[in-house]
């Protein structure tokens, strides 16, 4: 099956047009050396029937969160998501479209842009929005590159509370251009400390990222830190998380230049964790730096409303090697589905998912507290928190999947300093039960006090490790 | 006064309406959260139930074209149909459903299959290794020149700073040596449309990191002399850097390795039938030879064998440029591209490389006496022509565009590339039937007659569409970008 409808007959037919006796004539320029004598070594064929098949088996040997008592986060949420969302998405005038370059046939992709631009400037209170960019990570390097950009400056800080993978996107993206980038280190709170950051900010700085809530769930203190950013002529770059900003302060709130976040908690399915979708807003005076696509309200000549792509002078195919960035796509479709969930879930929905989340988290957090367990940092959490345990998280991780929980992620994997700590989210969609089964599996490895011997040793003892 | 076709959310929104239902908490209320965390403004979302929203959405859509509409001949951009089992396959829970920071263990299925795939990737591209990482066909791009800066860089070759590309090349082309902290060093197309050789020998110096080629080019025309170019680039000490944008041209009957390039961006979006979803998502694999491999992203999925059975782990390499995704890639279109490839194999793939180029000489040949052709002869699976003709006349390229509209088929691509006057780049792909390329063709005279005879007709288009042509030149100067009430 090659989803080609020509015919033998139409072949013929067409290369009597074409005026060629032989298909292989319309190949005069491909030199006859390299043309290949073999077929590709692929495998055969397989019918839409057995290949359906083989694809099912090979999906089932993988675990969907949906089936495991999943508290996995670091930046890909297992968040509701309305069944309407999907329906639109799946319509053929959404999902097999292209990028809106004929304005006058392709509206609806222009209107839902619009549409969600509007509603990612009202979720951040910030005055722009693209079309969204690829995933979160890149979303970051690429306002790195515009703060460098605007202040002519080639410093980048970013804190220990940025997502670890943002953090290595952003590096590789600065390994062409002249660019440094430096790390704060978290206080005991698990905040940046105001000290720390006037110590390490100067007039060479062109942006602070800052992530609130960070990488291991805390609140940063981003009123406090906003006016040291700005005193030097920095850029504040705030990274956010989508559901948060239901209750929590939006960007625009404490005067960020730049508000990006991974969007893929707004209705996108966790997929592995691509395609997400990468939220960026700035401030109106930034606009014309902004990477991407935008799409604006206009006329046509009756007056009529309508929707075209705008600013484009910006963007690769006009400015070339001067463009504001080399991004050509968008994440499209993705930025449909979410718009749509925007949509469904609204201004009340919002926030009580965020309240939703906030709740069971804290209810999560208290219960293993209760059990004896420590969280690493003091600080306000949303929805996510680090956990200290007695042993490697790896262990944890590993005997609780025997019970078909996932507890959160080994934060090991990112520093070695950190292997006894774990990384729990917490959605609206955890039951209590879901949270009471994971603290009732903690439970075997509380810290025990007192005993003089240390956690981990007793267990292998007990040939329990 | 001003008619609106369809009003925004905002505008439908009416307090109090619910479009989800979401559980009462059954935990124990927390403490507030304290107030300098707390959003203190409300949020300006719509409200409105979800039949508000799905009549919004659905009325909104039908005003969009799209490939199950009708043909869509967008040069370089290869919309063809996309086959329905690639989105039934993508949407299994063990592939939607899986998170990124799941152990090794819960994913042995999707490494699998992104095991497979680079490896089918690497087969067609004629190259030794494969990343899935870039989330789209410029970040592969980024990806390709960072690789060429770490081997030169490894080998502390550390002047080339150059990358030559031709003028016909796509704008992410330069725009990506520029945020790769290249140069661009741009070399006119010989009068054949295709690189000359003396403009490419005179640019290529002790500070060439490499070159930049499409292949076949924007042109639709295959380079003949590739075998020559490659050879010169790589005694020059550059790299050769095929842009894959054309691949669905070359399948099954030249791999991109064989004619010398190092490294191959794979457009999975195009070639292997992913849909476009009106922008996105993309995937843009990078193939390379040997030499290279251990620079490219990390991480990659390996193969091992563990106590006798298939094991599927990441691996990672000390020399990696490093990460570009936050995750492994987009994996929602890797399984598609995947599910397309096993659908086809070998056979299938030529088979749609054939019919992609025979489409596009056929519609070549039934339209080239109505339009100036800047560049005669065969041409692969795409064709540039020039409205220069119908310029004469008052019609610009932009008009025979949108009139195109009226017919119930997409523009082609206008105005690129930039080397041709007026250009109307064309490709049908191999999905469409000769029916449907008859019907555009058709189309295309029909407009061609026009231009002599009523060419106001063709300037007013488009007359069918739910709003005429849009004023650009307002929207960028009264800039709105975001609803306000």
């Amino acid at each position: 099956m090659s989803y080609v409808p020509n015919t033998d007959a139409d072949r013929k037919k067409m290369l009597e047009v074409i005026g060629v006796s032989r298909f292989e004539d319309l190949l005069d320029a491909v030199p006859k050396e390299v043309r290949l004598q073999e077929p590709l070594k692929i495998p055969p064929p397989a019918s839409e029937l057995e290949l359906f098949a083989d694809l099912r088996k090979l999906s089932r040997q993988n675990v969907p969160v949906s089936v495991s008592n999943s508290f996995l986060g670091g930046g890909f949420y297992d968040h509701f998501t309305p069944a309407a969302a999907d329906f639109i998405i799946r319509r053929p005038e959404f999902l097999t479209s292209y990028t809106p370059y004929q304005a006058e046939v392709a509206q609806g992709t222009l209107q839902i842009i619009y549409e969600f631009q509007s509603l990612i400037c009202a979720l951040t209170k910030m005055e722009a929005a693209n079309a969204s960019l690829y995933d979160g990570a890149s979303a970051v390097a690429e306002a790195a590159l515009m703060a460098a950009h605007a202040t002519e400056r080639k410093e980048i800080l970013v804190t220990e509370g940025l997502n670890p993978n943002y953090l290595a996107v952003l590096e590789t993206y600065v390994t062409g251009g002249a660019y440094q980038v430096r790390s704060i280190p978290l206080g005991p709170s698990g905040q940046i400390e105001p000290e720390m950051l006037k110590k390490a900010i100067s007039e060479k700085t062109a942006a602070l990222i800052l992530q609130t809530p960070n990488f291991f769930g805390c609140l940063e203190e981003a009123k406090e830190l906003e006016p040291i950013v700005h005193t030097v002529g920095a850029k504040f770059v705030a990274v956010f998380d989508p559901i948060s900003l239901g209750m929590v302060t939006p960007p625009g709130e404490f005067n960020a230049d730049i508000a990006v976040a991974e969007g893929q908690s707004l209705g996108v399915p966790i997929s592995y964790g691509g395609p997400a979708v990468g939220l960026f807003a700035a401030k109106r005076e930034l606009v014309r730096r902004m990477p991407g696509r935008i799409a604006a309200r206009t006329t046509d000549a009756e007056g009529k409303i309508g929707y075209v792509l705008t600013l484009q002078t910006r963007e690769q195919h006009i400015r070339r090697e001067k463009a504001t960035s080399n991004i050509c796509t968008n994440q499209g479709l993705m930025a449909t589905l979410s718009t749509v969930f925007m949509s469904l879930v609204g201004k009340q929905g919002l926030l009580q998912m965020a309240r939703l989340s906030y709740a069971k988290a804290h209810y999560t957090a208290a219960l293993l507290e209760s059990k004896g367990f420590k969280r690493v940092y003091s600080a306000p959490f949303f929805k996510e928190f680090a956990l200290e345990l007695p042993v490697p998280a790896s262990k944890v991780v590993s005997r609780l999947r025997k019970s078909n929980i996932v507890p959160g992620i080994d934060l090991g994997k990112y520093d070695k300093k950190r292997k006894n700590q774990l990384l729990i989210a917490v959605t609206e969609k955890k039951l209590r039960a879901d949270i009471e089964s994971l603290a009732e599996g903690m439970s075997f490895f509380r810290p025990q006090t007192g005993s003089g011997i240390a956690p981990e040793r007793k267990l292998e003892a007990a040939g329990q490790v | 006064m001003n008619t609106i076709v369809e009003p925004t959310i905002f505008e439908l929104s009416s307090p109090g309406r619910k479009g989800v239902s979401l559980p009462k908490t059954d935990v124990p209320e927390p403490e507030r959260l304290p107030s300098q965390f707390e959003r203190k403004g409300g949020l300006d979302w719509p409200e409105a139930a979800e039949i508000d929203v799905m009549r919004h959405f659905v009325r909104i859509s039908v005003l969009n074209h799209h490939i199950e509409k009708g043909i869509y001949p967008l040069g370089s951009c290869t919309m063809k149909y996309n086959p329905k089992v690639n989105e039934q396959a993508a949407r299994l829970p063990g592939f939607a459903e899986i998170h990124p920071e799941a152990s090794e263990e819960d994913v042995q299925g999707a490494l699998k299959l992104m095991h497979e795939l680079a490896g089918f990737l690497a087969e067609i591209g004629g190259v030794d290794a494969v990343t899935l990482q870039p989330s789209a066909g410029a970040q592969g791009e980024l990806v390709g020149l960072l690789l060429m800066r770490a081997h030169h860089g490894e080998r502390k070759d550390r002047k080339r700073n150059q990358i030559i590309i031709p003028d016909s090349a796509h704008g992410t082309n330069p725009a990506s040596v520029t945020t790769a902290g290249f140069e661009t060093v741009q070399i006119a197309s010989g009068s054949d449309g295709r690189v000359s050789l003396e403009k490419l020998k005179e640019a290529l110096s002790e500070r060439t990191a490499g070159m930049m080629l499409t292949n076949p080019n924007t042109l639709g025309l295959f380079e003949r002399n590739i075998l020559d170019i490659c050879r010169f680039v790589h005694e020059a000490g550059g790299l050769m850097y095929m842009d894959g944008a054309n691949l669905n041209a070359l399948m099954g009957i030249v791999k991109p390795g064989d004619l010398g390039f190092d490294i191959v961006h794979f457009n999975l979006h195009k070639t292997f039938s992913t849909p476009h979803g009106g922008g996105g998502p993309g995937a843009g694999a990078v193939g390379v030879k040997k030499f290279l491999e251990p620079y490219l992203p990390n991480p990659r999925v390996e193969k091992i064998d563990k106590k006798g059975k298939d094991w599927y782990r990441f691996t990672e390499s000390k020399k990696s440029i490093g990460r570009v995704h936050s995750a492994f890639g987009n994996f929602g279109v890797l399984v598609r591209a995947y599910t397309y490839i096993r659908t086809l194999g070998a056979e299938g793939l030529s088979e749609v490389s054939e019919n992609a180029i025979l489409n596009a000489n056929y519609l070549f040949a039934r339209i080239k006496d109505y339009y100036d052709v800047p560049y005669p002869g065969f041409c692969q699976h795409e064709f540039v022509l020039s409205g220069n003709r119908q310029k004469a006349k008052g019609v610009r390229t932009m008009d025979i565009a949108k009139r195109l509209l009226d017919f119930g088929v997409h523009a082609p691509t206008a105005y690129f590339p930039l080397i041709v006057p007026e250009a109307l780049m064309i490709e049908p792909t191999e999905t469409e039937s000769r029916e449907s390329v008859d019907y555009l063709a058709d189309a295309f005279i029909q407009i061609a007659k026009e231009a002599e005879t009523d060419p106001e007709k063709v300037k007013k288009a488009p007359h069918t569409t739910p709003v005429g042509r849009l004023d650009e030149v307002k929207a960028a100067r009264d800039l709105d970008i975001a609803f306000h009430k």
